[in-house]
């Protein structure tokens, strides 16, 4: 048998940490993008698009994500492509994440006052100067902690990608465990990974949101 | 497109995918009670515990917020055995069902006891209650009141996310689907449906939780 | 022709009819103080006036144009009548000259340096010019509310919606507030303002108007309302203040 060193072990497992931050860049990005044309269709769309975007979200935030994964697999599949797996996990991801960043964000423009909104109109702006000028630029200050919050859930999710065989942190994890029969190390090292990758995310997040709060106080 | 749909397969699979149902049921039953427990307990330790386990508490709730649910189930069911703790798939599903909702729990926990008005504890203190006598009977009830609508969400989240749970090979919904879909080939329909159940099941676990909130919270019905 | 000619308006929320056919013509100049209990509908009316609220019945007209629920005429209305409200609403992302110039630019596609002289100018005429460049949160209330005056100023309005502008402030910082008020009023603006301060209202206003559970109980020169009432919900309300 061969021996394989701790170093032998974290190296292969760092390897594959390169697409578990891939995976997650991609799915973040994408899913801003989805996530923001679906906020302004849920905000400003019409009654039936409103509807769209509102039953999405219920959807995609209702359902397991791994259960997103399978349809995204083998749903693309139907159409006769063979998929590979870091199409169908990207395209699962993005849609899951634009779920959830457009709804963290619908609370954000909603929490600024009504007051803005009236203020605004009477001064002659009409709908998307009102957006523009006054809501957004307040709506995104908030918005920034709980966005960099759910980033931590996307690397978190794209561990599931795994198990549609997209080789990332978590199936190398497996893949190693496999090779050398040391599942407390590998899976303790896989963790710590994470950790590492989340936790500095999770405390900026922490960190934006308290100064953001003490700027509030001081009004 | 050749494929065509056809959903007649599912009824020789019935007592499968119920069985799956049946147990994600208790999964979410046992780690949603135990978990919140632990949550708990770890809230009152983080806002008024010993000083001392403050610390350790903190480590294991940025330790499992941090890392993927499905990263802590293998870390329990293929690592442990090797310190020498043997146990059954279910009972680590359930084991890191806990620990996970436990984590989240102690946040959204001590957040509803950090809202409580210092009067509160004042008053406690003010008539010769122990800080945990304050603590058990007048802080604890109005702080889960507070944040039920977050912890209902939590453990719904929590739900969703046992589906993993099937990787280890226990046998819930997911499971089904996989055992299914190995059978009759038909995997987009299998998984669309058993999506469908995880759908109906996130409603009813939330109408039930806002119901126990109501049966808990008496008080808030007027 | 009066400036603004309201016509038998008529607005319900729900079961709930909040004016019930209110009639009042506002000459050029005029200053006028709404006053009444909370519930009698005056600070809705202000609302329907600046299109915050469509009407149920009845007309708004203003300088002779249609008060319409369609973006054109209300943009083309908010283009003649300025509202000041009474949480000031002013813009927290921007400084006090930023909130003063970001209409005139967006609205009226005023170019950047006329628009800055013009908030400058605004912001004088309030007393505030040397706090151009701070930022809502580091004004007082009464600071604030005059940056919201200014703000409205300088979209050159015919005439200000004042909505209780000083409820919100500290007892020391009404004054201050409508000192500005009365100095537009001396300069000629027309003013149509939701008040519970009685003493400004007898001492700057050319009509008091009392409204009472949706109606205009009372119309007529202050010294008449406030000396003489003729109803008893009105001498109960002169007399409760």
């Amino acid at each position: 048998m061969v021996e394989f060193t701790l170093w032998d072990i974290l190296r292969n497992l760092l390897l594959a940490t390169r697409w578990t931050i891939a995976l997650s860049l991609v799915s973040f990005i994408g899913g801003g993008i989805v996530g923001a044309l679906l906020l302004f269709v849920r905000i400003g769309g019409s009654r039936v698009a409103r509807l769209f975007a509102k039953g999405y979200v219920e959807l995609f935030q209702g359902a397991p994500l791994l259960m997103q994964l399978f349809l995204a697999f083998f749903g693309l599949g139907l159409f006769g492509i063979d998929v590979p797996a870091w199409l169908a996990a990207g395209v699962a991801l993005v849609l899951w994440t634009a779920a959830f960043l457009a709804e963290i964000w619908r609370g954000c423009v909603e929490s600024i006052a009504r007051g803005q909104w009236e203020a605004s109109s009477s001064l002659g702006m009409g709908y998307i100067q009102q957006m523009r000028w006054v809501i957004l630029p307040q709506a995104l200050k908030v918005a920034v902690p709980p966005t960099v919050g759910f980033s931590v859930q996307v690397v978190k999710g794209t561990a599931l990608t795994s198990i549609i065989g997209f080789v990332e942190l978590s199936k190398a994890g497996s893949v190693v465990t496999n090779a050398t029969f040391q599942p407390f190390t590998v899976y303790g090292l896989v963790a710590l990974i994470y950790f590492a990758l989340c936790w500095p995310l999770s405390k900026s997040s922490q960190m934006l949101e308290r100064k953001l709060n003490v700027a509030h106080r001081d009004h | 497109m050749t494929y065509q749909f056809d959903f007649g397969w599912l009824l020789p699979y019935m007592t499968v995918l119920l069985k799956g149902i049946g147990i994600t049921l208790q999964l979410i039953l046992v780690g949603a009670v135990l978990g919140v427990a632990l949550g708990t307990a770890c809230a009152w330790v983080r806002a008024l515990g010993p000083v001392w386990l403050k610390p350790v508490v903190a480590g294991y709730v940025e330790l499992i917020r941090n890392t993927p649910f499905l990263i802590q189930l293998f870390f329990i069911f293929f690592g442990l055995p090797s310190l020498g703790v043997q146990m059954s798939e279910l009972t680590a599903a359930n084991l890191a069902m806990i620990v996970n909702l436990g984590a989240y729990s102690c946040e959204i926990v001590r957040a509803g006891i950090q809202a409580t008005p210092r009067g509160q504890f004042e008053a406690g203190a003010s008539l010769a209650m122990t800080p945990f006598e304050t603590f058990w009977h007048v802080v604890l009830i109005p702080a889960l009141q507070r944040i039920w609508p977050a912890l209902s969400s939590q453990i719904v989240i929590v739900m969703l996310g046992s589906a993993v749970v099937s990787q280890i090979a226990a046998e819930d919904l997911t499971f089904a689907a996989n055992f299914i879909q190995s059978r009759n080939f038909r995997a987009f329909e299998t998984y669309f449906v058993s999506t469908l159940i995880y759908l109906a099941l996130a409603i009813l676990l939330r109408q039930a939780l806002s119901g126990l909130g109501w049966a808990l919270f008496p008080k808030k019905k007027a | 022709m009066s400036l603004i000619a309201i016509t038998e308006v008529k607005k319900r929320f729900g079961d709930n009819e909040v004016l019930k056919g209110i009639s009042i013509d506002v000459e050029p100049g005029e200053v006028i103080a709404i006053i009444g209990k909370s519930g009698s509908g005056k600070s809705t009316l202000l609302r329907c006036i600046n299109g915050l609220e469509t009407i149920d019945g009845g007309s708004i007209m203003v300088a002779g144009a249609q008060l319409l629920p369609d973006e054109v005429h209300l943009k083309a209305l908010r283009l003649k009548v300025g509202t000041i409200f009474q949480q000031f609403n002013l813009f927290p992302h921007l400084t006090a000259g930023g909130n003063v110039m970001l209409s005139q630019m967006v609205v009226k596609k005023t170019p950047k340096p006329e628009a800055e002289a013009m908030a400058r100018k605004m912001l004088d005429r309030v007393g505030l010019a040397h706090k151009f460049d701070a930022f809502p949160e580091q004004l007082s209330g009464g600071q604030q509310q005059r940056v919201a005056i200014a703000r409205a100023l300088a979209m050159q309005p015919i005439a200000l919606l004042c909505d209780e502008i000083t409820s919100a402030l500290d007892p020391e910082l009404v004054a201050e507030v409508l000192a500005v008020v009365k100095e537009l009023a001396a300069d000629g603006m027309t003013l149509l303002m939701v008040t519970h301060e009685m003493r400004f209202a007898r001492d700057v206003c050319s009509r008091v108007v009392f409204m009472h559970q949706g109606r205009v109980h009372e119309i007529g020169h202050p010294e008449d309302v406030f000396t003489a009432p003729k109803t008893p919900e009105l001498r109960q309300f002169i007399g409760a203040q």
